[in-house]
């Protein structure tokens, strides 16, 4: 089965800067990827690219198969929701639906409406006088509607409520439940996308943290906490996140590379929050670990 | 019809906090054979969690023969856990109970019985994993 989304050495410059660099990405079919990292850590140049919406500095990206473009065929198969929700206040929900038909050559005005009447949102109200969570769900029914094969959501529930939240992530995996969907969503928050998404891609720094199965990763990771002690054998045998050392204990996060020998640390599971907070960790650079010491030399 | 509840704070993972409602709902007969579990659509509009993590629970499930998945109708109870016979819950816990009083005798708090619980717990399995 070809990814939905590939990217090799993907880079983009505005000017000097380089708001993505070197990324490099697979997300399978049929997976719901959390795209992760701070403000600024370019989530949404990299949603940006595989939509087509601008072009690569330098490295390659495959969508669905081929080059993003703006391109009626390529653009049929993408539905991309921009952070501010972008919908025509004046206009009711019926009305873009008829737009969408009109817009769109795969169009589902029946399943929108649908979703829309099983969430009690009144079709022929100005969108703008709906509330935040009605019109994100609107936004969302109708982007559902046009039945894309990758959905790009840009930080889709920062905005909402806890409860709404939760309704807009239940619509979103009700539309990938009914199948040939994939998606991936930015957010700053861990703790949300843990229960809908299955895939992560983390960023940080302009930089791939981290790409995979959340079930991978959370098996890969350890905490492992020792005596104080020297660590370079499991230095060189597992890649080393992040560690703290005081001058009686060693807390180490790895990404393992086969069982822990050392009787001396006791092994446990991390969550994904901790993962990913131990790769943010100031500027770390990918595959370099992050060294923190507290206390040092005062044995 | 079952509902799931899903802690997205639990360090158990939604997948199997999934298999482990089921086996419990089976346990205590709340699902009987036959019975059909809810479909991936209804679970995940209620609960906004990932498809895919409904379909790695009932596949589990299925491995343990315990759901059978019927193209285009859905799955249904078609087996009970395994458990160990009746009365051994209770003999089991007649000689813990014995031992918590001990321990608690020897000045061990609940929080350091449970740390030597799962310590042994996990000595005892790597034990079994090496033999």
């Amino acid at each position: 089965m070809t990814p939905a989304i590939t990217t090799t050495g993907l880079t983009k410059c505005y000017g000097k800067t380089a708001a993505l660099n070197d990324c490099t990405i697979t997300v399978p079919e049929g997976r719901i990827s959390a795209l992760i990292g701070p403000n600024g850590a370019g989530k949404t140049t990299l949603l940006k690219l595989l939509a087509g919406l601008s072009k690569p500095t330098a490295g390659q990206v495959t969508v669905n198969g081929s080059v993003p473009r703006q391109d009626p065929a390529f653009l049929a198969e993408i539905g991309y929701l921009a952070q501010e929700i972008p919908l025509y206040r004046r206009l009711s929900a019926e009305d873009h639906i008829r737009a969408g038909a009109h817009l769109n050559p795969r169009w589902d005005s029946a399943s929108v409406r649908e979703r829309l009447a099983a969430l009690n949102i009144p079709l022929d109200r100005p969108v703008g006088k709906l509330s935040g969570g009605q019109r994100a769900q609107v936004a969302l029914s109708l982007i559902l509607g046009k039945r894309p094969r990758l959905l790009l959501l840009d930080e889709p529930v920062a905005a909402l409520d806890p409860l709404a939240r939760r309704n807009f992530l239940g619509t979103l995996t009700d539309g990938v439940a009914v199948g040939g969907l994939t998606v991936m969503l930015s957010s700053h928050l861990v703790t949300d996308m843990e229960r809908v998404c299955d895939h992560i891609v983390m960023l940080s720094s302009s930089r791939v943290q981290l790409c995979g199965d959340i079930d991978d990763v959370l098996a890969e990771h350890k905490l492992l906490v020792g005596p104080r002690k020297d660590t370079t054998a499991i230095e060189r045998d597992h890649y080393v996140v992040q560690v703290t050392r005081t001058p009686r204990q060693t807390t180490m996060l790895v990404r393992l590379n086969g069982p822990v020998h050392d009787p001396a640390f006791q092994v446990s599971d991390v969550s994904l929050e901790d993962i990913v907070l131990a790769y943010m960790g100031e500027d770390a650079p990918p595959a370099r670990a992050a060294f923190t010491s507290v206390g040092d030399d005062q044995q | 019809m079952l509902s799931f509840r899903v802690d997205g704070h639990s360090v158990v993972p939604p997948y199997l906090q999934i298999v482990q409602q089921v086996r419990q709902a089976l346990r205590m007969g709340v699902l009987k054979l036959g019975d059909q579990l809810p479909t991936v659509r209804e679970v995940v509009s209620e609960t906004a969690i990932n498809p895919n993590t409904v379909l790695k629970a009932y596949r589990d499930l299925e491995r343990e023969g315990l759901v059978e998945a019927r193209a285009g109708h859905g799955t249904f109870v078609r087996g009970l856990p395994p458990g160990p016979p009746p009365g051994t819950h209770s003999r089991l816990g007649r000689s813990l109970a014995t031992w918590v009083r001990e321990a608690r005798a020897a000045g061990l708090d609940d929080e350091s019985m449970e740390a030597l619980l799962h310590t042994t717990m996990r000595a005892t399995a790597e034990e079994e994993e090496i033999a």
